[in-house]
């Protein structure tokens, strides 16, 4: 068997921001239902915020994800409860294919905060006053700089560092580099069949035998 | 150790080991698959050339994109096709067994585990699906899962989670005529909120809640994510092992439900558990329960009127001014009387056969109003036969719904149900996100399948209560 995935370890995030201001942003919005009829993730970048970004005869709206200014973007800056609603990966797989490598708001969906992680995207979070500060700051600065420590949980952006939390297994997973789970997990196979087997109502037919 | 909450006992028999994350490595009892978030996970597999670790414990089922009207193959939408073969490969190759649609068993994934008797108390389940958390009704730990995570249930059997906090809902006392598990859950989003559940999972208790059927319960857990908690459960009881007796596994395997048993009755929290926070419902001042706007959370008593967004918290303040420019409502007025143009009586969260016949007892005899689409799609092709045979398609079609077939069709509008425009919807579903019915204009009113009936023949928005149940033979 191998499993010879490179998993990086994600310390330092830097890029400019992408203001999306609102709160309660659910996964219909970043990623409508109707593109979810693929098979594969590639090429779902195209349709993050569709809806919010084209009118019914696909003329484009007001959003930043089609302002040129925020074309080279990497870090999404939100308010609160963003990503609510499903459990479709396909939310962060198209906000990360249209180039976003970090987002920073005041809260997350937990769903959605634990696809990002599965996907080594960083979701940091700051109190509201804060990230409005800093969502202005971006709009006045698109080509700025935004630099995130996900180990020492900050953010320098201009002359500013402020401080962010990242919830402590999202740290150590990141920083480690241990957010693709399947090979560590794989690797305690065999305490795995125990605990099958202690449990009632596992047939001892399910549980396959050793590699 | 005693004072033990079910979510304790059951996480601590699941659990493998502390990986370096500090995560709990969890044993998965049961994976439900279905063909929307899992394409992509077998992709993954095969770039790292792993195989189905345990292929007898995962079941896979066709409901988001299978169309509810002629489901003759190849499916007229090609991306359907695509996605179903797809499917198709997968669980052929790795010896997944699949209620697909010429089984008779195929349905939505949270109807027809609890309807095979694979969704048991005291198992770990999880779905590419929010809404897995359905199956807490069972008293089982059911959570939706990103398709990252179905690659390590498919890869290693397990899941990596950190543990959460448990809050009690108590729900004392007993419901009104009119006023069903759906209203529970939508008084519990709105009080709540739609965060209000972040960190925690819900435990619901109370005479109101050991009162209900399996159905009802399963209403209440299937929205606890909508409630921003990421699991809910029932604690089994007498309730809950009638049902699982009645199901294919238990029918096949008789002798396991006394094997079993003591593990269902030994996963029960104890009386004295601790809980991180407790909340009281009284079931007696609840009414049916709509909602105004484009949250869950944003839900009203039908005579209530909908709030000024100056009397929200700050932060829901905006949502609510949006939300209400978006279902073009006044703060004062009630939903009472709301236009509405498409009745849709379907979805994991109401579309069982009680579900079914509730609604069927408001519309005998009576007519759809003029204008109004309306439609039911059970839940699964069980419940579509269960409801033919006595009698309801007669009833629905006679009133003038139309009768589908199974699958989550308007839920979120993937297949050809779709809200056009910007039709308004009486929905028995659980979203009503802007464009979570097909069209971004639309605009959805989440209520009780019996407030669908109601609003259907009325055409309005309207109080169940008003209009005088017929009993069905
Ligand atoms: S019926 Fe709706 S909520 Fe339920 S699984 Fe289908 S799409 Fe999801």
């Amino acid at each position: 068997m191998t499993d010879d995935v490179e998993i990086p370890e994600v310390n330092h995030v830097s890029g400019s921001g992408v203001p999306i201001r609102g709160n309660d942003i659910d996964t219909d919005q970043i990623i409508p239902a109707r593109f979810m009829k693929v098979v594969t993730f590639d090429g779902l970048g195209e349709f993050a915020f569709f809806d919010l970004r084209f009118d019914d005869d696909d003329n484009r709206k007001d959003h930043p994800f089609n302002e040129a200014r925020y074309q080279d973007s990497s870090v999404l800056v939100v308010n609160s409860n963003f990503g609510c609603g499903s459990s479709r990966e396909h939310a962060p797989q198209a906000l990360l294919r249209w180039g976003i490598d970090a987002i920073i708001g005041e809260s997350f969906a937990e769903i959605f905060a634990g696809n990002c992680l599965a996907l080594g995207i960083p979701t940091v979070t700051a109190d509201s006053e804060t990230i409005a500060d800093l969502q202005d700051w971006v709009d006045a600065n698109p080509d700025g700089e935004l630099e995130i420590d996900i180990e020492a949980e900050e953010v320098t952006y201009g002359d500013e560092t402020i401080a962010v939390t990242v919830d402590d297994a999202q740290r150590k997973a990141l920083v480690e580099g241990v957010w693709d789970t399947t090979a560590l997990m794989k690797s305690n196979a065999a305490a795995v069949r125990e605990t099958a087997r202690e449990l009632p109502y596992v047939d001892d037919a399910a549980i396959p035998d050793a590699e | 150790m005693s004072a033990e909450t079910l979510y304790d006992k059951v996480w601590d028999r699941h659990k493998v080991t502390t990986l370096p994350t500090g995560q709990d490595q969890l044993f998965v009892g049961l994976h439900l698959i279905h063909e929307v978030t899992s394409p992509q996970a077998f992709g993954m597999l095969r770039e790292r050339d792993l195989e189905v670790a345990f292929p007898d414990l995962t079941h896979a089922t066709v409901d988001h994109i299978v169309p509810t009207a002629d489901q003759s193959r190849p499916y007229e939408e090609d991306a359907a096709e695509e996605m179903m073969a797809e499917l198709e490969d997968n669980v052929r190759d790795a010896g997944i067994d699949f209620s697909d649609p010429t089984t008779g068993d195929q349905g939505i994934v949270h109807v027809i585990g609890p309807e095979q008797g694979l969704t048991q108390p005291g198992k770990t389940i999880v779905c590419g699906d929010s809404h897995t958390s359905t199956h807490g009704a069972f008293g089982a730990l059911a959570f939706g899962i990103g398709t990252s995570q179905i690659r390590d249930v498919l890869a290693t059997g397990t899941v990596a989670m950190e543990k959460q906090k448990v809050r009690k809902i108590q729900v004392d006392g007993e419901l009104g005529e009119g006023v069903e598990a759906k209203d529970i859950i939508l008084e519990i989003i709105r009080r709540l909120g739609t965060e209000g559940g972040v960190g925690y999972v819900y435990e619901y208790a109370g005479e109101a809640i050991e009162s209900l059927g399996m159905e009802g319960r399963m209403s209440i857990c299937n929205m606890s994510i909508e409630g921003g908690a990421r699991a809910g459960y029932v604690n089994p009881d007498e309730t809950t092992y009638e049902w699982l007796k009645r199901t294919d596994y238990f029918q096949e395997n008789p002798e396991r439900f006394e094997e079993l048993k003591p593990y269902w009755e030994s996963i029960r929290s104890d009386a004295d558990a601790e809980y991180d926070d407790v909340v009281h419902i009284d079931a007696n001042e609840l009414e049916p329960v709509v909602t105004w706007g484009t949250t869950p959370g944003q839900g009203i008593g039908i005579s209530d009127p909908i709030p000024e967004p100056e009397s929200l918290p700050a932060e829901k303040q905006d949502t609510a001014r949006r939300a209400q420019e978006h279902m073009r409502v006044e703060p004062g007025d009630t939903m009472e009387g709301y236009d509405i143009d498409v009745a849709f009586l379907g979805s994991c969260t109401n579309a069982r056969l009680p579900d079914l016949r509730r609604a069927a007892r408001i519309v005998e005899g009576r007519e759809v109003a003029d204008d109004v689409r309306a439609m039911v799609v059970p839940g699964s092709q069980r419940v579509q036969e269960a409801a033919e045979e006595e009698g309801l398609k007669d009833t629905f079609e006679e009133a003038g719904f139309e009768w589908r077939n199974a699958g989550c069709s308007m839920c979120l509008g993937m297949n050809e149900d779709q809200l056009e425009g910007d039709e308004a919807c009486a929905s028995s579903s659980n979203r009503n996100f802007v464009g979570r019915q097909g069209s971004k204009d639309g605009r959805t009113v989440l209520m009780s399948p019996r407030m669908v009936a109601a609003a259907a023949i009325t055409g309005e928005v309207s109080d169940v209560r008003d209009l005088k149940e017929v009993n069905l033979a």
